[in-house]
């Protein structure tokens, strides 16, 4: 490197010159602030995609709902009076919000009027009443006072998503229904409340259905897949690279292609598991198994590397008083080595695991883009994972998906964050200099 | 489901075999307990062994043999569990085999340790066999492809419209394979990619490694690693919902037309992404340069800049370079924030305020949904995938060995 010195600095002419010395200080100022503007730039684009996120998600976790006085019409619910589950199970319970929607606003007879009023409320209402008339059959036939979902419309509305005064044309929530929304309003009938549904719900069509425990639980699953192969494949591979494999063509060939599989577009996993997997294996079509096949082919070169460099940093002098003291090469790298390494490997596997529940592109290729309403209960039930979930809200149309788009981010960010925090605590409180 | 049956009974089997093993040798060496040549534990070892492998041998034969046996003989339907069935007698087979000789001189240790060492040579060869498995799969179905679409008219092909003809009649449905607009639109994103994240990147890194105090790199450093670690379908979502609506608003304030698609706004936060590439490389590269080199600057009267510009920058310059190039594969390679934010339409324009298409949405677009595996359309996103593969792959080798190449030096 000692040609590089041989460019000749600043001329050398005059140094001592006040002028040029004001200009080189000068120079020197600018590029500190170059440097200090990049980091600044940096920071506030950071700040701008986890704010505008925050900002958009924050209203998703809380839904609008509106109180009404239902009456658990017998008539409606159970005409024949047989109180058999099949025929609880199959009435029209949307009927029943409907018509205390249309005993809370008697003044509405018009019939347009009338359906616009029925679209105050969400139309997984009446799956709502139907949970509660399953689980205590003796409520049919009385009246009470439940908070029932609004629409996404009525949400969005009320969460000031919409100006009010915008032309009526431009917005879906119209002036009549304003007026009710008011007079609702105005006798405590309406507010927001935490929304457990997003936390207990599969995806849906209506946005104030939707919810991402089915995302939440096709993502454990195929971390699961993904985390039991990756993890032992990746640590007996650096076991095997770091001490015993002998320095060969072989060995060579190994370890070119693991750090080319570290660089290889995602997507490119995704074909190989859709030709491969999908095409001549034969497995299912967007279930958790395959996802987590395909993440962990993606994850292995990252615990190898990680695992390798753990290794390393073990001193040779634990190896050699475990050899002097008569331990077999196996054991004095399972017995010492890799206990002392473990810290290393775990942080890193916990980090290759936070980039898997990322990864997005490779589960589209297998199909995990399906819509799925069903809580996947097994590794071969059709999922999908948070981070698909959220591409497919955010190709949605409904205004009200951006929130939710927004939220379910939040969610897998709160997820990677805990991760990473678990990979900084391993790596504080168990790692070892030497 | 038989396969995690089989599993769970192979376990069970192989505790069982191994608690059999262990206390066996234990009775037949009674008390001269010198005379084991291994350790107890390594009896039971071998005799679990010698009940899971056959166990697994087993099980994975007659999934694969099964369905060939069930056309020439009726097999019983057992609800599935005959793999666990087949893996459970293999395995007792082994197991009763092995703890027949189970006796004290058995060289138990040695056979265990043997094995040990095969399972690890296996696991490192998960590597290659994944590269293998890329590389055929992508290249049979590109073959496949190449049969019915030319070679050269895919890649230097100028129109690219994969809508292929259910009818004959059917209007727009030529089904035009070229390549060439794809490529194009990957560029212009690259290259905006790489005019964000070069200079953020590169200054950045030169802060932190020269002026910072140790106080600043210890924060700023885990901002950037924020910024890496934040999945690309929120970058995506950031880029289709946030920049891109900015950029059509500024672009009508001053009236010009800008695309909601525009490479432009895929292209920049797609440049955000990859800052953190180059920084941490940067960072460590012109961390490797010697102190001593910058001690002979500052010695001849050189300000810290002067010192950065002429000195360490040089010296770290194919480091630098390489690490840039690794940004550029990754840029190429990035799938869901072109998804989300760049277009569908494949316009062969150097108008980074226009929709361009790129490879990988390309990708995306004709393999999600259901299709049929044999028309030209699936089978071009694999000759897509494959043109991918090879130029990520040139780059990578390119920069590794630019890398390493340079690091040697200092070593």
């Amino acid at each position: 490197m000692t040609d590089t010195t041989a460019t000749p600095l600043t001329r050398p002419q005059r140094g001592s010159s006040p002028r040029l010395l004001r200009q080189r200080h000068a120079a020197e100022r600018r590029f500190r602030i170059y440097g200090i503007s990049a980091i600044v730039i940096a920071a506030v684009v950071l700040v701008a995609l986890l704010g505008s996120i925050a900002n958009r998600g924050a209203s998703a976790f809380f839904q609008t709902e509106i109180a009404l006085d239902i009456y658990f019409d017998p008539e409606v619910i159970d005409p024949e009076g047989t109180r058999a589950p099949d025929a609880l199970y199959s009435a029209n319970y949307q009927t029943l919000a409907k018509r205390a929607l249309a005993t809370r606003f008697p003044e509405v007879t018009d019939r347009r009027a009338k359906r616009a009023l029925t679209r105050l409320i969400s139309s997984g209402a009446g799956f709502e009443l139907r949970g509660m008339v399953l689980a205590t059959p003796a409520l049919i036939g009385t009246t009470a006072r439940y908070w029932i979902k609004s629409s996404d419309d009525v949400d969005s509305f009320v969460k000031n998503n919409v100006a009010r005064d915008a032309p009526e044309s431009d917005r879906r929530v119209k002036d009549n229904e304003i007026v009710w929304l008011d007079a609702l309003i105005a006798s405590g009938d309406l507010g927001t409340r935490f929304d457990t549904t997003f936390f207990t719900a599969s995806d849906s069509r209506e946005p104030e259905q939707a919810g991402i425990w089915g995302a939440v639980v096709g993502s454990f699953l195929t971390l699961v897949v993904t985390l039991s192969l990756s993890f032992p494949i990746g640590v007996l591979a650096a076991l095997y690279l770091e001490e015993f494999a002998p320095k060969n063509r072989w060995t060579d060939l190994i370890e070119v292609n693991i750090n080319n599989l570290a660089a290889v577009p995602s997507i490119v996993f995704g074909l190989l598991g859709l030709a491969m997997f999908l095409s001549i294996f034969g497995m299912p079509r967007s279930a958790p198994i395959v996802g987590g096949l395909v993440l962990a082919l993606m994850t292995f070169p990252t615990i190898i590397i990680a695992a390798r460099a753990a290794l390393t940093a073990v001193p040779p002098s634990v190896r050699e008083a475990a050899l002097a003291v008569g331990a077999s090469k196996l054991q004095v790298t399972l017995h010492h080595v890799l206990p002392l390494a473990m810290p290393g490997v775990m942080t890193g596997t916990i980090i290759g695991m936070a980039r898997a529940l990322g990864e997005t592109a490779p589960l589209l290729m297998i199909g995990m883009v399906a819509f799925i309403v069903d809580i996947p209960g097994s590794f071969t039930d059709p999922a999908t994972v948070l981070p698909v979930q959220i591409y497919l809200w955010a190709d949605s149309p409904e205004r009200a998906f951006v929130a939710k788009t927004s939220a379910a981010i939040l969610v897998l960010l709160a997820f990677l964050v805990a991760m990473n925090a678990l990979a900084v605590i391993l790596r504080r409180r168990f790692e070892r200099r030497w | 489901m038989q396969i995690l049956v089989s599993v769970i009974t192979l376990l069970l089997l192989s505790i069982v075999g191994y608690e059999l093993g262990r206390r066996r040798v234990l009775i037949l060496a009674g008390a001269r307990r010198r005379d084991l040549h291994s350790r107890p534990q390594y009896h039971g070892l071998y005799v679990a062994l010698w009940c899971a492998i056959p166990g697994i041998g087993a099980a994975i034969l007659w999934l694969v043999a099964r369905p060939w046996l069930g056309r020439i003989v009726a097999l019983p339907d057992t609800n599935g569990a005959t793999t666990a069935i087949v893996a459970a007698i293999a395995g007792i087979t082994g197991l009763a085999i092995a703890h027949r000789r189970i006796a004290p001189p058995l060289r138990a240790r040695i056979a265990v340790e043997r094995i040990a060492r095969a399972v690890m040579l296996i696991a490192s060869t998960v590597a290659i066999l994944t590269t293998f498995g890329i590389i055929l799969s992508l290249l049979f179905e590109s073959l496949r492809f190449f049969a019915k679409v030319p070679f050269f008219d895919f890649l230097f092909g100028l129109r690219w419209s994969p809508q292929t003809a259910i009818r004959a009649d059917q209007v727009g449905a030529s089904g035009a394979f070229g390549a060439i607009p794809l490529f194009a639109g990957t560029m212009l994103i690259t290259v905006i990619a790489m005019c964000v994240a070069v200079p953020i990147g590169l200054f950045s890194a030169i802060y932190m490694s020269e002026y910072a105090t140790p106080r600043v790199r210890a924060n700023v450093k885990p901002m950037l690693e924020i910024l890496a670690g934040v999945p690309t379908v929120v970058y995506g979502f950031f880029a289709a919902l946030t920049v891109a609506p900015l950029f059509r608003g500024i672009g009508e304030s001053v009236g010009i037309g800008v695309s909601s698609e525009s490479a432009l706004a895929a292209g920049m936060v797609m440049g955000i992404m990859i800052i953190p590439f180059v920084s941490s490389i940067s960072d460590d590269v012109m961390n490797a340069v010697p102190q001593t080199l910058r001690d002979g600057a500052y010695a001849l009267g050189a300000t810290r800049s002067e010192t950065v510009r002429q000195i360490v920058l040089p010296a770290a310059l194919p480091g630098i370079v390489g690490g840039i190039l690794l940004a550029i594969s990754r840029a190429i390679g990035e799938t869901m924030i072109v998804v989300m934010a760049a277009g569908l339409a494949a316009n062969l324009t150097a108008n980074p305020l226009q929709a361009v298409t790129t490879v990988t949405v390309q990708i995306v677009t004709l393999l999600v949904g259901d299709q049929e595996f044999d028309s030209a359309k699936t089978l071009a996103a694999f000759a897509l995938g494959l043109a991918l593969f090879v130029i990520t792959l040139v780059l990578n080798v390119i920069a590794l060995r630019v890398v390493r190449k340079y690091r040697e030096k200092y070593d």
